[in-house]
Order: C-alpha cells, then structure tokens, then sequence
C-alpha cells in the first residue's frame, strides 16, 4: 500500500504537548488535591553516619493536625526492604530501608515521616521530633573507603567495595610495553546532581473499598514502579496504579525507586487517605541520585602515527551510601569501562571497574551513565598523544576510528556497534566549524597573549537497548520491551497509548507523528496516552535512551496491524481486492480508481458497525497491541566541538563556539532533535565548568542550595549550531537510533580539550572536572607563579 | 488567621491563611492557579515567577499576606478568547519548552523583560532571561522565541 500522506516523520511539527503546558494547565504531582488529603514532611539525618538509639515522636504527635508518624521500624512491618539485586557475583546486593533501621548512611536519608493536615504544619512536628544518634566514624571518600581499618557501611556486605568488575580483550601489557609512546593521566570527574526543576513528589491513595493504591509520582518509569511495590508491599500487580503523566525533567535522576514513594505508599495504606509530599530543594540536593565522582587512571600506548596499540584503565566510582534499585551500585564504573574505548579501534584493553560505598548520597544513572567520564577520559587521552606527537587532534581521531568497513564491529567490553558515522561527523564537524579558519584565528589570538583554544570529542553510546542486555550491568530486571496500543473509535480518531513516559521529551508529538503516519489519518486525529499504568500496555518506563526506538518500533507494529485490518475492510467496503487498495489524501482508495474510495472514518464505524460492514470472519473493532523487542540496541554517535576562550584576569570560560554533529539515523522530529542536543550541552557544559556536589570532612553537604550548586543561566550558555547526519540504523525498525542523552556525553570532553588547548602553551592539562574558575587560577597560577 | 485580598488575572479574590503562609502556596494551593510553579523555595531557580503590580516577582520569597491589596498577573491570565499570547505562540514555534516546569517563570519573567527592553540584544535577552533557570532546552528555543516574540509584542503596544 503506498501512503502519499505528507510523511510526519522526518517533519518539524509544534510540540502537541505545549499548549497545556505554556497556559499553566500541566498536571504534575504538585498539582493534584484529592479531598481528605494529607502532607507529608520527612526528618532527615543531620549525620552522615550514626546509629538511631532512640525515636521520640510523642511531641510531634501530640500536635494539632498532625495524623500519624512513621520510623523505619513502621515501614519495615509494612514492606519488605529494597534490595537491588544483580546476576553478577561482581555485585553484592544490599538493603536500601526507605526509612533508616538501626543507622543512617548519609546527611540527608529519610529517618521519620509525619502526614498532617498541612504542609506547614508537618514541617512544624518534624521539629518536634527527638531523635538520639550515637555518631559513627564518617567514611568520606573511597580511599578511607577501602582502607581495612574504616568501618563497613553495610554490614551483611562485610566491604565496602560493592562492585569489582573487569573486561579485557589482547594482551595490554605487552602493547603498552611495546608503544612508542603512552600518555597516562589520573583523571577526576567529581560529584554532579541533576537539578530537575520539578524536584522529586508523589501522592499515594489508598482505597480501602477497592484494595486499590494509586501512586501519582514524578517518576521516569511509572511500570518499573509498579512492579517493584507490588513485591515490596505484597499487593497484586493490577490493584496498583501508577500515574506520572507531566513530570518536570528527569534527566535519570527520577528513574529509580525512591524511599519516599514507598513511605507515602505505607503511610496512605495505613491511614486510608491520600498523602502527598513534595520535596524542596533541599531535599533533592541532599537525597536525589548522584552522579560520576570517579577517579580514572587511564593508559593510552600509540604508535608513532598515532594509531592505538592499548589501553589500560582503572575507574573507581564513590557510589554513595546506597544501591539503588534496580540499577544497583554498578550503574556508573561499570558503564564507564565499558564505553571508555571509544569509536576507536582499540586491539588490546583491560578496563577495571570499583564501586565503593560511602557516607554520601547514591549514586545514580544521570544523562549519559559512565559515558560523559568515560569520554573524557579516552577524548582527553587522544588529545595528549596528538600533542605530544605533533599530529592534529582532528587527524589522530580520523586515524583511530572505526571504519566504515569495520562495521560491525565488537568493542572490547562486548559492545556491538551498527554502521554509524564516527569519521562522517568527525569530517562535517571541521567542514561546519571551518576548523582551518578557527585555526589560523587561534594563532592570531595567541600571538597576542589570547587565551583562545579549539576542543574536539567524538564519541558513540548505545541506545534503544533490546532484551539481549541488561540496560544495567547485572540488572535482573528486563527492560527489553515496550508495546504500542493503538485504538480507532468509530468516528475515526485514534488514542495511541504507551508504557513510556515523557517528561520533556516530546513522546506525544513524536509517537504522534509515527501512529499517524503508519494509519494514515492527520496527526490532529491522534491522542498519545503515556505514563499510567492503568491505561498502558505492559512497559517499564523512559530511561537509557530507549523511548523513541522501543515505542516507536512498537507503534510502527501496532500501526500496521491496524493498517492490514483497514485494508480488509476497505476492499469490503470498495467491493475490491484489499490489495489494490491504497492510501490517497487520507482517503482508502482503490489503486488507480480514486473515485472508489472510503474515508478513515468510514472504515472506523464499519469495523465496529457488526457483521454485515465487515469481511466474512473478520473479529469487529480496530485496535491492535504489539509489543516490540530491538533485541541488542542500536549505536548513537556524534562529534562535538567547542571554541573557548579563558579570561587571563578572572579564570572565566567563554565558550565562543560550540558545534554539534549528530547522527540519531531517521530523524523523527528535528525540531526535537535539536532541543534535545541543546539541553544536553548546556548540561555538559554546567558539569564541565560549574557544577560540584561537595561534602565536607563531616559528610555535611556544602552545595545544598542553588546558591552553592551552580546550575548555568542562559548567560553562561553559548548559541549552538547543530547539524545531522541520518544514518539509518540497520537494526531498528524505522531506523531509529536514541538521543536524548548525547549532548551530555559530548560536552564535557570538548569543553575539558577546548580548555587545555587554550592553555597548552602553559602545558597545562585538565584532568580534572569541573574546571571551576578556582581550579583553573590554581592550576595556571602552579605554571605562571 | 489573616485575610488576604487581592486581584489575580484580573478577578478579585479573598482568602485567610496563616501569616506565614508564602504566597505562591496561597496562590496555588488557596486560589487554585497551579500554574505557578516551586522550584526552589530560596529565590533562585525562578520558577515561581509573578508579576507583582506590573513587575515580575518571586512568589516564593514573599509571604501571601505581604500581597495583600496587590493585582497580580500569572500564566494562567496570558491567554485571550481561548488563543495563545504572541509570547506563548513563540515559545512554541521555537521549542522555547520542554518539560514545562520553568515555563510560567520564564514566560513571566521574559514578558516583563520585553515590558521594559522592547528590542533587545541577544545578549541582553539572556541576561534577562538569566532569572530564571531551564534545565532542558540550554535556553536556545527560549532566547530564539523571546527574539521572535519582541516586535510583535512592541508593536501590539
């Protein structure tokens, strides 16, 4: 059937999402206020590790408005403990308590909740909570970590090494011994925090009539919720809701299990009315997922052209107090070795992995996972061996990389890259920049003491993650599928309903676009349903890259289901063959008659019009559900490159220019597409030059306000040019390979070479992220005196 | 207990609260208007942002009792006959959002940023828009839509 509708895929559409959200009518968790509800308020450690000898809540209690207070003894009665399991004995599991039992592990874990009849007056009881710590020993980072004489976070770990993993492929050693030259780095990426604008909330309702719970959450994945509770508080799958339908960014940092969303579950089970809470800014800079904090001591060996012979490294990541679900403590070293070799042809590696535990808040997957330090790891190695050889950054890329002839190619961690175009953006990267012209402009700058400098960062992730493997290392829990429903009324409208959630994303636009191009009606005819478990099919959520490939791939079965039915019914209805019927201007048409035709809506109302407006035998109705499987996942790639300029008098770092060449193959929406880079960078280049979580020596956090946690305004944020290439995947249905990520993974490394570009005539490297205006005074400050 | 009266939209409204109630929970959770959004609660992030008469505000660094007699704008109020606001328009035509949270601040703050800059720089917009913070867009749709929005803001003035 030929479809000359104008195609929607590939077409700049206006997000359908944006009315509703530009005239405040959103519908975030903040937003909801069912009758009877209550606010919740937790009391959170001021220790970053102290055993609870005591809990006083009768104060608190004894307040007007206050209904009840729960501990972590309470919640234990009520649910089993979050354990965030892994097939790999490379992993020890441990227990995540939503309220802390026995001891806190970090300044900032939920120790009590209050529901009462307001907010402010369940801040007020969290006041008049007393609660007696016996501090322990601070373990404040992984050396003292590991240090035998350090005491063990978690005690049925007997270590506070989680995670210990290695891959490895040729013999190493001998190629690094045999390089001509080897450049060595200790690299450090230190702590970063996602920052949603919408900080973390949900709202648990407990029916007592139904047995029904309903978990309204700001959540990534509302079905891999679901699922988990059903476990952890014993109820059946279908008597709990999950609901995230707007949701304020989440950028990972919303793709875990909170304590606090089975707190508020406990608590609205216990007293049969809803609990709200919603947390400030505080609490998610104090108890949101983390991210990085790894050391990476890392090995290249090249020959004397450059090309790669070995590389070495060793990733050791601070992962926090906690595991967390279902992701586990392995989520960022081990994705860290696994992407470090890069789009290279890398004969010989061993990468190791250490996850360590300490008293600081969990680790957990944020844009990019491990992919941002590994690529500035491997892009800041290419550049010294470039340096120190004398070969243009550019040129030792090119050299090195993948060729096309090379695809497939097996990484040395195992990973299965498609045919992309590692050399093609490398080479529309120098053609878009004018990388000759920036040259000759940067030697005129530095003749005159300008500190002008040109960074470069290639790099490929894997997106659309099929069931083959784990999104997580080790994870036991599949996430290799998502499924489409997609349902004609009989007046011809179509409701498209996923298990995925958007938060920012644009999914109703973009699987929009997909859903009516496959069924061909105007995209106006289609409604996206996302994030509710009670209306999805079976799904898990958005996370990893994997929306657009696995739902996409999903509506493009279930649409064409829905088309070969159509079909039948038009040739029913034509009195022609359903062969000979194709599509023209929305109309069903018998092929070359297109007088003999039926509208969508025609075919809608006969399919549910009874046995005589349909073919003998056919079942009634339109509607079709098929779950699809990309099976590996499909490569994503893009080079970055970035033009700075560091002020000699304040250490600030203007980016002049920053570049992106992107292949996410067949574009669905480039209007999204861009945005998507464009939120990325600006992430990357916060992480690159201004954003740190800091802990003291007491485990307090130092960066618990915006103030301190320098987020980057619109001032800091330079005007990007974006350009595509559109190498369709070979292994996903519609071509499609995931993006949203890639942004982030790319800036930091070209900013971190921009940088060091800038100052290599002062032979200063940056090995260590962010490169805050302070690091940067000391580090030209050891070189200038 | 305390009563609040004020004008939001153009619609008076009363309302009695406790003293220290800040003002944007009054307005969201008092008066109903959940367009305005927390974000931070510390006068950073921006995303709670009014106009005050006729100035853009902060709403979570005032109290609701220190509104009292004011007139206030919110998002809600920006749309006419059931048709999008030219900035609003904009913002979409030129990804200006994604996830929606910082939206009703950044429209807000940048309709009365064009208020008193009506053809600014792009510079200038940045700084303008630097009040408030987007966590998805790296402000290029926002700078690009506020850009697109200012002559026809200026001349419908």
């Amino acid at each position: 059937m030929g479809v000359d509708l104008p195609r929607l895929v590939g077409a700049r559409v206006a997000r359908r999402e944006d009315p509703r959200l530009l005239t405040g009518q959103g519908s975030y968790v903040d937003d909801h206020r069912p009758a009877r509800m209550l606010y919740a308020a937790f009391l959170r450690s001021p220790h970053a590790h102290a055993r609870i000898a005591r809990i006083d809540a009768s104060a608190a209690l004894a307040l007007p408005g206050v209904a009840a207070v729960l501990t972590g003894e309470d919640i234990a009665r009520a649910a089993k403990p979050v354990r965030a399991e892994s097939k790999t004995p490379d992993v020890k599991t441990t227990s995540f308590p939503p309220l802390a039992l026995g001891k806190v592990r970090h300044v900032g874990e939920a120790v009590a909740m209050v529901a009462a009849e307001s907010r402010y007056l369940a801040e007020d009881a969290v006041e008049h909570l007393a609660v007696e710590y016996e501090p322990l020993p601070v373990v404040r980072n992984t050396d003292e970590a590991l240090d035998p004489a350090s005491p063990v976070l978690h005690e049925d770990a007997g270590t506070n090494l989680l995670v210990a993993r290695e891959f490895a492929r040729g013999d190493v050693d001998g190629a690094l011994a045999g390089a001509a030259l080897v450049v060595r780095e200790r690299f450090r990426f230190h702590r970063h925090t996602p920052v949603c604008m919408e900080n973390r909330g949900c709202l648990a309702d407990y029916a007592t009539g139904s047995a029904m719970l309903t978990l309204r959450s700001s959540a990534q994945c509302p079905g891999l919720v679901r699922d988990v509770l059903t476990d952890l508080l014993g109820m059946p799958e279908h008597q709990i809701r999950v609901v995230a339908t707007d949701v304020g960014g989440g950028f990972g940092a919303k793709a875990s299990l909170y304590p606090e969303e089975i707190a508020t579950c406990v608590m609205a089970r216990r007293l049969g009315r809803p609990v709200k809470w919603i947390g400030d800014r505080r609490e998610d800079l104090l108890s949101t997922t983390q991210a990085w904090d790894e050391i990476v001591e890392a090995e290249l060996g090249v020959n004397r052209d450059g090309t790669i012979v070995g590389l070495r490294a060793r990733v050791t990541a601070d992962i926090g107090a906690y595991s967390i679900y279902p992701w586990t403590a392995a989520i960022e070293p081990v994705q860290t070795i696994s992407f470090l070799p890069g789009p290279y042809r890398v004969p010989a590696y061993r990468g190791q992995a250490r996850g360590v535990a300490t008293c600081k808040a969990p680790l957990g997957p944020y844009r990019g996972v491990g992919r941002p330090p590994a690529v500035f790891v491997i892009e800041g190695l290419m550049d010294r061996a470039a340096r120190q050889l004398g070969i243009d950054p550019t040129e030792i890329r090119l050299r090195n990389f993948i060729r096309d002839e090379d695809f497939p190619y097996k990484s040395p961690s195992g990973i299965v890259w498609d045919r992309s175009s590692f050399t093609g953006s490398l080479v529309k990267a120098r053609e878009a920049l004018d990388y000759q012209a920036a040259r000759d402009e940067q030697a005129k700058a530095r003749a005159a003491g300008r500190w002008l400098g040109i960074g470069v960062a290639s790099y490929v992730e894997l997106t659309g993650i099929g069931s083959a493997i784990p999104v997580s290392p080790g994870m036991p829990v599949s996430t290799g599928t998502e499924a489409a429903t997609i349902r004609f009324d009989p007046a011809g409208k179509v409701t498209a309903v996923f298990g995925v959630a958007s938060h920012g994303q644009g999914l109703e636009t973009t699987l929009a676009q997909i859903v009516a191009d496959e069924v061909g009606v105007p995209i106006a005819d289609v409604r996206v349903l996302h994030g509710d478990t009670e209306v999805s099919p079976y799904g898990t959520g958005t996370y990893a890259s994997r929306s657009l490939v696995l739902a996409g791939g999903a509506a493009i079965l279930a649409g064409r289901a829905v088309r070969e039915k159509m079909l039948l019914i038009a040739g029913h209805l034509l009195e022609a063959d359903p062969a000979d019927i194709t599509l023209i201007d929305g109309r069903y048409a018998v092929r070359g008659m297109p007088d003999r035709s039926v509208a969508v809506r025609q075919i809608a109302r006969a399919a549910y019009s009874g046995a005589r407006q349909l073919p003998k035998g056919l079942e009634p109705g339109l509607e079709a559900t098929k779950f699809y499987d990309p099976y590996y996942g499909t490569a994503s790639n893009a080079t970055h490159v970035a033009v700075v300029e560091v002020d000699h008098a304040t250490c600030e770092v203007k980016t002049l220019r920053y570049v992106v060449v992107e292949d996410c193959g067949r574009m669905v929406n480039p209007l999204i597409v861009d945005g998507q880079v464009h939120g990325g960078v600006a992430q990357g280049i916060g992480a690159a030059l201004l954003e740190e979580i800091v802990y003291d020596d007491h485990g307090q956090l130092l960066s618990g306000t915006l103030m301190d946690y320098v987020v980057p305004s619109a001032c800091e944020i330079p005007m990007m040019e974006v350009h595509h290439l559109e190498t369709p995947s070979p292994v996903t249905l519609g071509g499609f390979r995931g993006m949203g990520e890639g942004g982030t993974i790319g800036a930091p490394a070209a900013i971190a070479n921009a940088i060091a570009d800038a100052l290599a005539p002062l032979g200063i490297e940056v090995a260590e992220l962010p490169v805050s205006p302070d690091r940067l005074f000391r580090l030209i400050g050891a070189r200038t005196g | 207990m305390v009563t609040v009266r004020l004008n939001v939209n153009g619609v008076a409204h009363e309302g009695r609260c406790e003293p220290r109630k800040l003002l944007v929970d009054f307005i969201r959770e008092d008066l109903g208007l959940t367009g305005t959004h927390v974000g931070c609660e510390h006068g950073i992030c921006g995303a709670c942002t009014i106009m005050f008469n006729g100035e853009a505000a902060r709403s979570c660094i005032m109290l609701a009792v220190q509104a009292d007699g004011a007139e206030l704008a919110t998002v809600e109020g920006l749309m006419r006959d059931g048709k999008l606001h030219p900035l609003q328009e904009a913002f979409r035509e030129h990804h200006g959002l994604q996830c929606g949270f910082c939206t009703p601040g950044m429209l807000m703050t940048a309709l009365d940023f064009l208020r008193t800059n009506p053809a600014p720089s792009d510079r200038e917009i940045r700084e303008g828009i630097s009040a408030v913070l987007c966590r998805c867009t790296g402000y290029q749709g926002i700078v690009n839509a506020v850009r697109a929005a200012a002559p026809i803001l200026a001349s419908g003035r």
